[in-house]
């Protein structure tokens, strides 16, 4: 169940050069900076690219080899343009309609109804697209590129083009397709926080390269990319729900490291959810710290220590298997005696429960 | 209005309509292919197509007369053929009137495919449409404005023609002869009162196909693509 891409497409301004293979489940985010070919990746994998040498593989399904390139109307994907990109002459029952009536009975598994339902958009039907908003928009297009029973679902920032409050608005409905379906999804982006929030893995591109790929977790924390060299660097940790405390009004949730006390989330016990911790909020202690308002304090063992800027240190830990970063000075790093293998805690003074 | 003015009338509509249609036919691949292609030489071919708007008609006239008659290379070979060549009949001012209105419909037709862009037909194609279902499913709707122009602005620039037909038709009484030379005949003649009517009939017919495109596209504007 993979997805097996491999691309060259010169331009004239920039080569995009990538092999890549990712499952062919869950949301796999192309992360990267502006112009380093993930619009054109994505363009490649629907067939939108003319692209003579390259070779793309879904499942079991070949969709470019050599000189043969299956066109993109017969390739079973659902495709999100950052522009939601309605037809303007039709409403918004007739654009979802547009791409249901060409797909054959046989391969209809997501209906219609399901998809307006997802992406909440039954009071828009009779709409036309210029009476919607941009997130409202943006919500039909979603829907109409479910609404076709992808394969796979290729997403280019769609929320690139929304403000703050659309952005919010949108969020709760993509993470729902994420948990609901099971199709996979690629989904650009240049936000790392919709990549925190969605993502399963992560292929980081840079300047038309892939330059790793790998497990979202894994990939946030791992000191040879830069991902985790930034101010806002974080781990994600998947997290069930344990339980509530009634008394503070509080949720508990468990990993193999440990386990999370949260403000209280309304959640049902064994839901997993997403947990982020900042590397910044993370400090590091040889002693079990009594006497602390922090909560969540966890036994871990340090894997690998990285200089970040001349005056502080990137720390990344192991608590159970679930690796976090601590950020810390490099005065403390020499105090503590800080190195790879040395076992101590680490105390997330905040956590961010994402779904 | 006498006998022939009428027939010239009815020629006059059937030349139109016949033109129209074959612009159609022939200008929206046409319009589509300059609308779209990244070749080169694009360019003279969109030349060439746009000279009626600046030659004088009666030199297209001429040339066609000159390679459609009997001793012309196209007119030579259909009468080698066993054909009759086309100058001085109907199929003659057809063809006459393709070239010469053909920018009229061309123009109309290339700008409006222009104007929709790559994007909806992307869409439409991630959407499972094949390249013919997207261009009239998609396309055509977009570009129906466009469509609208084309269609008006052919037939009346074909009703309002005078050099070419003159040219290649001969103008033959019954035959070949359309409105607007009866105009110049009865004026010949100083039949200025047969002329009147004729001309002021012209002019509210074109008059009002113009105002029916103004106020069709104004209607029901297509809604531009953008967010």
């Amino acid at each position: 169940m993979t997805i097996e891409a491999q691309f060259r497409i010169e331009r004239e301004d920039f080569v995009l050069d990538v092999a890549l293979e990712i499952p062919a489940r869950g949301v796999t985010a192309v992360f990267g900076p502006s112009g380093c070919g993930k619009t054109t990746l994505l363009r490649a994998i629907a067939g939108l690219e003319s692209c003579r040498d390259g070779f793309l593989r879904v499942d079991h399904a070949l969709w470019q080899q050599g000189a043969y390139c299956m066109p993109p109307h017969k390739r079973p994907l659902g495709y999100v343009f950052q522009e939601a990109s309605l037809f303007p002459h039709l409403n918004v029952q007739r654009n979802l309609e547009y791409g249901v009536k060409r797909v054959p009975a046989a391969q209809r598994r997501v209906s219609m109804e399901r998809a307006i339902e997802l992406l909440g958009i039954g009071p828009l039907l009779r709409h036309r697209a210029d009476q919607l908003s941009g997130g409202e928009r943006q919500r039909v297009a979603i829907a109409r590129a479910l609404a076709v029973s992808p394969r796979l679902l290729l997403m280019d920032e769609p929320l690139a083009a929304l403000d703050l409050t659309r952005k919010k608005e949108i969020m709760p409905y993509l993470e729902s397709l994420h948990d609901e379906l099971d199709i996979p999804v690629i989904y650009v982006s240049h936000s790392p926080d919709e990549v925190a929030r969605l993502a399963d893995n992560l292929v980081l591109l840079e300047t038309g390269q892939v330059k790793a790929s790998g497990l979202i977790g894994e990939m946030l924390t791992r000191l040879d990319l830069p991902l985790a060299h930034g101010e806002d660097a974080e781990a994600l940790i998947e997290a069930v729900v344990a339980g509530h405390d009634e008394q503070f009004d509080l949720t508990l949730l468990e990993f193999s490291g440990g386990r999370f006390t949260v403000t209280r989330h309304d959640l049902p016990i064994g839901h997993p959810v997403r947990v982020r911790v900042t590397a910044r909020d993370v400090s590091l202690t040889l002693e079990r710290q009594s006497g602390t308002s922090i909560l969540n304090i966890f036994p871990a063992i340090i894997d690998a220590i990285t200089p970040v800027g001349s005056a502080q240190m990137m720390v990344r830990l192991m608590a159970g298997d679930v690796p976090l970063l601590a950020r810390v000075t490099r005065k403390s790093a020499a105090v503590l005696d800080l190195k790879p293998g040395k076992q101590l805690y680490a105390q997330a003074k905040s956590v961010a429960v994402l779904s | 209005m006498n006998e022939s003015d009428l027939a010239a009338l009815v020629i006059t509509l059937k030349l139109a309509t016949v033109t129209t249609l074959i612009l159609l036919l022939l200008g929206t691949p046409l319009a589509w292919w300059l609308a779209r292609s990244r070749w080169r030489f694009k360019f003279l071919l969109e030349a060439v197509v746009a000279l009626p708007l600046v030659l004088p008609p009666t030199v297209l006239g001429f040339y066609l007369l000159v390679t459609l008659g009997p001793r012309g290379p196209v007119g030579g070979f259909i009468e080698w053929l066993g054909g009759q060549p086309p100058v001085f009949t109907f199929t003659g001012l057809v063809i006459g009137s393709v070239l010469y209105s053909m920018p009229f419909v061309v123009q109309p037709l290339q700008g409006a495919f222009a104007a929709i862009g790559q994007r909806p037909l992307e869409v439409a194609a991630t959407l499972r449409a094949s390249p013919l279902d997207r261009f009239f499913t998609i396309v055509v709707p977009l570009a129906r404005p466009g469509f609208l122009t084309a269609t008006v602005l052919g037939f009346a620039h074909t009703v309002g023609e005078f050099g070419v037909v003159l040219m290649i038709g001969g103008n033959i009484p019954g035959q070949t002869q359309v409105l607007s030379i009866a105009i110049y005949d009865h004026v010949e003649a100083l039949e200025y009162a047969h002329a009147h009517w004729l001309s002021g009939g012209l002019l509210a017919a074109a008059f009002l196909m113009l105002l029916t495109v103004y106020a069709l596209n104004r209607r029901f504007p297509v809604g531009s693509y953008d967010n």
